[in-house]
């Protein structure tokens, strides 16, 4: 049997106030194989590391359970510090006692209960550990973005300076995301464009990145250090190389009654065109659901207009794979849809638009020249109401429950640039908080209230409905505690935003995980904020959750810097705990061929001698390099003959046992 | 159905003569007409004994399972609903295509010899279906019966007159019966209290015998060693530590076999308690169906099943709750 020793570790007050320390120590000490059991104050500090270092010399312990934090936080800790003694690393077992317990209850009577039991099935887990040896994995110095936004640029720009090659997968037809749409940005009022664009030529231009524009990532298969990607370039229909982005194809295409998707389909575009202006690659592409001849096999006047004959209707999609190190999700945001908000008449008046579209209407490159008119008629307004949080911190189906955080700056920004611009205009906005955290901008909203006069009502819209040409906004004002009708010429909603509808594909295709609003999840708020849970999957921007510009650049760097980090290492540690295969057990039956997440798992024709009956048997096999230990198969095997290193079935059960055991 | 008998018959022997298969899994006759046994027919023993008729429910797909390393033939009869048990025993790799020749054949429902005998009717000689009644000879003379009232449980939900897989069909013109809503039963356990219907499953599963003939007949056990027959596995001590007994190892079984039974219900055609273990694995299959959308384990060979499949169209986790009402 082996030697076991307990530690049991208070954190200050964290364990110590709600579990009776005592009491696990003297309970630990019941259990079989344990030879010394002690509590300590904070175990993970070096008089506690040396505690336990001192007790395995002293003890010749062979397991080792600390009874603390979770393992997410400190079991890489305790387990180096086995190794320091000579103990193997995989000898060690964290029992959570303070997230799973100390932290959740307030009866110390059950939570020391608590304690004592998950303590109980760590000791009989580690009873069953055999140590194990990690192995070494090699690292693709490649990286690759899913994203073209401003996010994801840089953390391209970043790697691609530290030297590593990077490749920026982006959807669209041009880089830029949805920066590039806006006018300009708080709290310093710098145009936007002139931020982002500088930063999509140096990264067009770098040696170290390829832009793969038009294009979505497929399939990831593999694991850090060593994934392979597969990315599917859709045909543009215009040759990239050739195409000189001169326009004339655009000039001459009699298919013009496209939405124009980068105006928000305020105005129209041709079947061939350039996204705007500064779009990179600034290069034409067919829009093949109007191109009239794709559809329909006429038409082809832009093929002869074309100079450098660069129009190519028969393109196909084309498949490129790839190998990378580490991969970085920067898919980004887009507002919700405000359709199911009837009381704001989004729907029904088309001077009731969204702060986006506004953005667009203030935009010099926009489809007013930059002119702030109505949508209906064109003309000058002389009132306008905006409506924060529209979908924002709404418990009900048709918003979010989050904070959407930019909304209450971007709207004070809009409202200070029009009063700015068009003094006559009377500008309201209705807000429930006003939330101005972050460097300069409490300043920048107390700016517009006293210096642009914008008027701030507190209080919710009831109703927008339209009235003798005016948009009357019906609301509470909860200062004065009166209804008021405001007449209005437009009404902007401040709309949620959500994580871009791709977020959830790419969560899977890369296992990593998305939380109920569909943002994916960091590995630690404060330890890991960067880091997916799926190692080698980075995440950078709005995916990760709602980010203004500032905030967005600065984790893009700092996503970047982990993914640098990774890239510089020519050798990755692999964890030895994968799954086996029992070939006496294994039926051969494909169930965990199927859910295996990460492709580990083949098949071969053995010859197998069972009990003195030799015969060829189909056998599950696992390839070590690609299992990352996650149990799936384990879990699908009906016979029990898959199982995994360090977490295997009979411990498992051992643990559920000792919980019982009471 | 004696004029079907005879041309399968015909057909097995002219397979076996020219060599096409070794050997045909069948029906053999039994010392009544209600308890025919499945059988291996080869040129040796001949097909003399050979029968099909009323009584022939019996699943034979999973008769070739033993036969997966032999490098002999097998032509085997299958119903329309022993189909799917073959295409799911295809895509595990339990057995082996290439050597195996299917005949599919017809079916007008099977009955079940336990309903005729409850109906007072005795010394069983002869039955033919006539539309929807069936003619009982017995010893005592000739008895009419509603057809509806002694079809084998699993005939009730019958899922038609298609053969899923088949090299030849014989008889495929017979009409099956109609089927009636599978998961009334489940609805009905679905809509009692947490205590109803523990106590309906302990009133039923407390019979068991733990015979393992549910297990040994049901053509998704085919596991090399069952868990419960490996003592290292620790599950068989589990299976009956607890108040009534056995129920830990009809919820195991359910479970191992869930998104991979394709409902034949032979779990209770087999069981001589009478416990209706199909329901079980029904709920499952209603669950299935109502979070992953319709799936039909067994609809055709080498299919994905989604309990071993990740997709973004996947039910999101709150789905337990939510459909709890919470």
């Amino acid at each position: 049997m082996l030697k076991i020793g307990v530690f049991v570790c208070w954190c200050g007050s964290n364990i110590a106030a709600t579990v009776d320390i005592d009491q696990v120590v003297a309970a630990a000490k019941l259990q079989p194989g344990v030879v010394m059991a002690t509590g300590y104050q904070y175990m993970c500090s070096e008089n506690g590391q040396s505690l336990m270092r001192k007790a395995v010399e002293e003890y010749k312990l062979d397991g080792v359970v600390i009874c603390a934090c979770s393992p997410r936080m400190h079991e890489a800790t305790f387990r180096k510090n086995a190794q320091r003694v000579g103990l193997n690393p995989f000898m060690v077992e964290i029992a959570n006692i303070r997230e799973h317990c100390s932290w959740i209850h307030k009866d110390k009577e059950q939570g020391t209960i608590k304690a004592i039991a998950l303590a109980n099935a760590a000791i009989a887990k580690v009873s069953l550990n055999a140590p194990l040896i990690s192995g070494e994995s090699s690292v693709t110095k490649r990286a690759l973005v899913i994203g073209g936004g401003i996010a994801g640029l840089q953390t391209a720009l970043d790697i691609a300076e530290a030297g590593f090659e990077v490749d920026v997968v982006e959807r669209q037809a041009t880089i830029g995301g949805n920066m590039a749409k806006i006018d300009k940005t708080f709290p310093t009022l710098d145009c936007a464009a002139c931020i982002l664009t500088p930063k999509m030529v140096d990264a067009a231009s770098h040696e170290n990145i390829e832009l793969i524009t038009y294009s979505e990532v497929e399939s990831v298969k593999g694991f850090v250090g060593s994934f392979k990607a597969t990315i599917r370039k859709k045909a543009r229909y215009v040759n990239e190389k050739t195409c000189t982005g001169c326009g004339l194809c655009m000039s001459k295409c009699p298919s013009k009654k496209s939405k124009n998707e980068f105006n928000l389909g305020l105005d129209n575009r041709t079947s061939i065109f350039i996204p705007f202006a500064q779009a990179i690659p600034n290069v034409a592409v067919i829009d093949p659901q109007s191109c009239i001849k794709l559809t329909r096999d006429k038409c082809g006047l832009c093929q002869s207009v074309c100079e450098v004959k660069a129009i190519d209707f028969t393109m196909q999609d084309e498949i490129i794979e790839r190998e990378y190190g580490a991969i970085v999700v920067a898919t980004g945001f887009k507002p919700i849809e405000v359709d199911a908000f009837d009381e704001l008449g989004y729907t029904q008046n088309k001077d009731v638009i969204t702060s986006l579209e506004l953005e667009r209407l203030m935009n010099a490159a926009g489809p007013t020249g930059g002119k702030l008119v109505k949508v209906s008629d064109g003309s000058h307004p002389t009132d306008i109401t905006f409506i924060q949080c529209v979908g924002s911190r709404d418990c009900t189906s048709r918003g979010k429950e989050y904070c959407s955080k930019i909304c209450c700056m971007y709207t004070c920004k809009h409202a200070m640039l029009i009063r700015d611009k068009y003094p006559d205009i009377n500008v309201n906005v209705f807000y429930i908080d006003v939330r101005t955290p972050g460097k300069n901008y409490d300043e920048f909203y107390r700016r517009a209230v006293e210096d642009f006069g914008v008027n701030y009502i507190k209080g919710q819209v009831g109703k927008v409905y339209a009235e003798d040409g005016k948009l009357i906004v019906q609301g509470s004002d909860l200062i004065t505690n009166e209804q008021i009708f405001i007449k209005s010429d437009m009404v902007v909603l401040a709309s949620a935003i959500e994580p871009d509808p791709s977020a959830k594909k790419v969560a899977s295709m890369l296992t990593a995980s998305i939380d109920t609003n569909n943002f994916l999840t960091e590995a630690h708020a404060k330890l890991r904020p960067v880091e997916s849970p799926t190692a080698g999957i980075f995440l950078s921007g709005v995916c990760q959750g709602p980010k203004d510009i500032p905030e967005t650049v600065a984790q893009a760097g700092a996503a970047a810097s982990k993914v640098i980090g990774l890239l510089v290492k020519n050798k990755l540690v692999t964890s030895p705990c994968i799954a086996t295969t029992d070939e006496l057990l294994c039926s051969g039956c494909s169930n965990c061929f199927n859910i295996c997440p990460y492709g580990a798992i083949g098949y071969e024709d053995k010859l197998i001698n069972d009990h003195g009956i030799r015969e060829t048997r189909r056998i599950a096999v696992v390839n070590p390099a690609l299992c990352q230990g996650c149990g799936a198969c384990s879990v699908a095997c009906p016979s029990g003959a898959m199982d995994l290193l360090g977490y295997t079935n009979k411990q498992i059960m051992a643990e559920v046992d000792a919980i019982c055991k009471r | 159905m004696q004029g079907l008998e005879k041309k399968i018959k015909d057909r097995a022997i002219e397979l076996l003569e020219s060599g096409k298969v070794d050997g045909i899994i069948g029906w053999e006759k039994g010392q009544f007409i209600y308890d025919p046994t499945p059988a291996v027919f080869t040129k040796e023993t001949g097909l003399d004994n050979f029968c099909y008729n009323n009584f022939c429910g019996a699943n034979l797909s999973k008769y070739l399972v033993g036969k997966i390393t032999s490098d002999k033939k097998y032509a085997v009869l299958l119903k329309p609903c022993d189909t799917y048990s073959m295409n799911q025993l295809i895509t595990e790799h339990r057995v082996n295509r290439d050597n195996i020749y299917i005949i599919g054949v017809g079916c007008e429902g099977h009955l079940d010899v336990e309903k005729i005998k409850r109906n007072g009717i005795s010394g069983i000689t002869g039955v033919s279906v006539d539309g929807e009644n069936v003619n009982v000879g017995t010893i005592y003379g000739e008895s009419t019966i509603a057809k509806s009232d002694v079809l084998l449980g699993k005939c009730e939900v019958c899922r038609g007159n298609a053969h899923k897989i088949s090299d030849e069909l014989i008889g495929e013109e017979l009409q099956t019966p109609e089927a009636s809503d599978r998961f009334e039963m489940v609805n009905k356990l679905e809509a009692m209290t947490a205590e109803e219907r523990f106590a309906f499953w302990k009133g039923e599963l407390s019979r068991c015998i733990r015979c393992n003939a549910c297990r040994n007949a049901c053509p998704a056990c085919t596991c090399r060693v069952c868990v419960f027959d490996n003592g290292r596995s620790g599950i068989d001590s589990k299976a009956n530590a607890s108040e009534f007994e056995e129920q830990m190892f009809h919820i195991i079984r359910a479970f191992h076999v869930s998104a991979r039974c394709t409902d034949c219900g032979e779990c209770s055609r087999v069981c001589p308690e009478n416990i209706p273990l199909h329901l079980l694995n029904r709920k499952y299959v209603k669950d299935i169906n109502e979070f992953y959308g319709e799936y039909q384990a067994g609809e055709e060979a080498d299919q994905r099943n989604p309990l071993v499949n990740f997709g973004d169209k996947d039910i999101d986790p709150t789905v337990i709750s939510d459909k709890e009402g919470n």
